[in-house]
């Protein structure tokens, strides 16, 4: 008896902490199908009345929000594809080459961890004005394409690949960059995958740089996109309620699609050390 | 190493390693020390015409700052933002962690899940999201204060209750990343411990206290530590959420920084912020590390 009521208590307490951290993205989903002004009437209405798409057409047409989702994806895409590749080469190098200055190098980049990135911001910004890099995408891409982080992740993870396995490949005559792309990468294909779900939400999310980097509003990602927006449409709850739903439902699939894979890869940093 | 296999591999290795090298050698080793020398020059607007008139001006963006009342402003809301934020956001995550991995808890993946989503979504996206919540006439929050006959609040208007409900906005984005990490921690306590010590008659506080609490300990470092420095970068949620305001309440020290340097083109003086930011972060990990440590042993 006792112990159902405990059950009762613990369940309970589950389930109110659980509807308090939906409550927010529920609403968000609610607010853009109703009709404009009708979230902004008393009492705050929960549920449209009558549910309407407009202002998600209004995204796609006046706004031209279009051309920011695929911004958005085109810079997360090909930003996640070329870093999980450069830092995979980077971090299975420092695991298992042998060459001159390997653990020299390797602790100079560990105290690069410890510098936040908004330090080199400002002459990252003069240096790409100078190559002309300035409100354009790659612009937007160039500071995550190597990642210090990353790099030492999958150090860690191919550590584990036996020695043997490379020289055997080695004494069939097989070059290096033969034995990476057939031998070593899919063995640490978990790693990489994490990695580029990762990158992939982390780059989709990203407001500082692509705010400071891009200035035309043809150039904008979502989130710099949905942050210009809501300095002139403020009155328009439904409508900036759509254009948060369209910025937060693509990785709110991606993470649901991979959410085992993610919650590994988040912890992973944690448990060493 | 095994035998036979000593040569080195150094030219495939460098080739391995080029590019990552070379981009974080030009695009973050360079600008960071660029950054440094920047912050000693008077570099403004008209240098980004023509760098040929920027001076060497020595520490005196560093004078200027740290004789502005703008920047104790903005060092003062920072620090009010991680005072808050940092043992709130823990104490959460950690009740968040202990409620999910309780003996007794149900469907526990699917709690998970759920208090873990709000970490992936959209910072900006959400930021708007809670400004609309906390909106004094229509949101829902001070709609259910009201309807409970409590007093409402001004949350985003009011210059005192302005970075509180920052703060709130950012516990309830990010405790679902640290749950996870004390989760993984509570995974790794022996269960036979807590049976020795019930058998001991040890209640449920003295088994918290004495088996829980240092077990989670090399979590509770990790985190502290993590949502620390976050905590001093914080700049999306003001800049959506506030612009700063209510009467300067909500300008932090990314934010200071962005201004001068991406506003009024003051390219030194922003890198002078920028530096002296690295150094309070710097400083308050290593002396939360050895708080820390002091404390274990």
């Amino acid at each position: 008896m006792k112990r159902t009521l405990a059950r009762s208590a613990v369940l309970g307490a589950l389930i109110v902490a659980a509807l308090f951290t939906a409550a927010p993205l529920v609403w968000m989903v609610s607010a853009s199908l109703m009709r404009p002004g009708e979230s902004t009437t008393l009492p705050p209405p929960l549920i449209p009345h009558h549910p309407t798409f407009e202002h998600y057409v209004a995204l796609f047409t006046r706004l031209d929000l279009g051309r920011c989702l695929l911004n958005s994806t085109l810079i997360a895409v090909v930003t996640t594809l070329l870093s999980v590749i450069i830092n995979a080469m980077a971090g299975y190098a420092f695991a298992k080459l042998r060459f001159r200055g390997r653990e020299r190098v390797f602790r100079w980049l560990m105290v690069a961890l410890v510098v936040p990135a908004q330090v080199g911001m400002l002459p990252l910004f003069l240096e790409l004005k100078a190559l002309h890099l300035v409100n354009t995408l790659p612009g937007a891409m160039i500071p995550y394409l190597a990642s210090v982080l990353g790099i030492f992740m999958v150090r860690q993870y191919a550590q584990s690949i036996p020695d043997d396995l490379l020289d055997a490949a080695r004494l069939d005559g097989a070059s290096e960059f033969r034995i990476f792309w057939s031998v070593v990468l899919p063995v640490i294909k978990p790693i990489l995958v994490t990695q580029g779900i990762f990158n992939l939400l982390t780059s989709w999310n990203d407001f500082l740089w692509p705010l400071i980097v891009l200035s035309d509003e043809r150039k904008f990602t979502l989130p710099v996109a949905l942050a210009s927006l809501v300095g002139e449409h403020v009155q328009d709850t439904e409508l900036m309620m759509a254009g948060a739903v369209l910025t937060v439902l693509p990785v709110l699939l991606l993470f649901l699609a991979f959410q085992r894979l993610y919650i590994q890869g988040a912890t992973m940093g944690s448990t060493k050390g | 190493m095994s035998r036979g296999s000593a040569e080195r591999q150094d030219g495939a290795a460098w080739a391995f390693l080029a590019p990552a090298l070379a981009l974080i050698l030009v695009f973050f080793v360079l600008p960071v020390i660029a950054g440094l020398v920047l912050s000693f020059t008077d570099f403004d607007i008209y240098a980004i015409g023509d760098p040929r008139v920027v001076r060497a001006i020595g520490a005196q963006n560093y004078t200027q700052v740290l004789g502005d009342g703008e920047f104790w402003n903005a060092l003062r809301n920072t620090l009010v933002y991680v005072v808050l934020g940092v043992p709130l956001a823990i104490a959460a995550s950690l009740g968040a962690a202990l409620l999910v991995q309780a003996p007794l808890a149900r469907a526990r993946g699917l709690f998970r899940v759920v208090f873990f989503t709000p970490y992936v979504t959209t910072l900006v996206a959400v930021a708007i999201v809670w400004r609309y919540l906390y909106h004094p006439r229509y949101g829902l929050l001070d709609w259910i204060l009201s309807s409970l006959h409590l007093p409402t609040i001004d949350w985003l208007g009011d210059p005192h209750w302005a970075m509180p409900s920052i703060v709130l906005l950012a516990v309830w984005k990010n405790f679902g990343y640290a749950m996870l990490i004390f989760v993984a921690g509570l995974q790794n306590v022996p269960q036979e411990l807590y049976e020795a010590a019930a058998l001991d008659g040890a209640g449920g506080w003295q088994r918290f206290r004495h088996i829980t609490l240092p077990a989670l300990q090399p979590a509770l470092v990790f985190v502290t530590v993590v949502t620390l420095l976050a905590n001093f970068q914080l700049f999306a949620e003001p800049y959506v959420m506030t612009q700063g305001g209510p009467l300067r309440s909500t300008v932090t020290l990314v934010m200071l920084m962005y201004e001068q340097g991406f506003r009024w083109w003051r390219m030194g003086r922003a890198a002078s912020i920028a530096f002296l930011l690295f150094a309070l972060m710097l400083g308050a990990t290593l002396l939360q590390l050895r708080l820390q440590r002091e404390r274990a042993s």
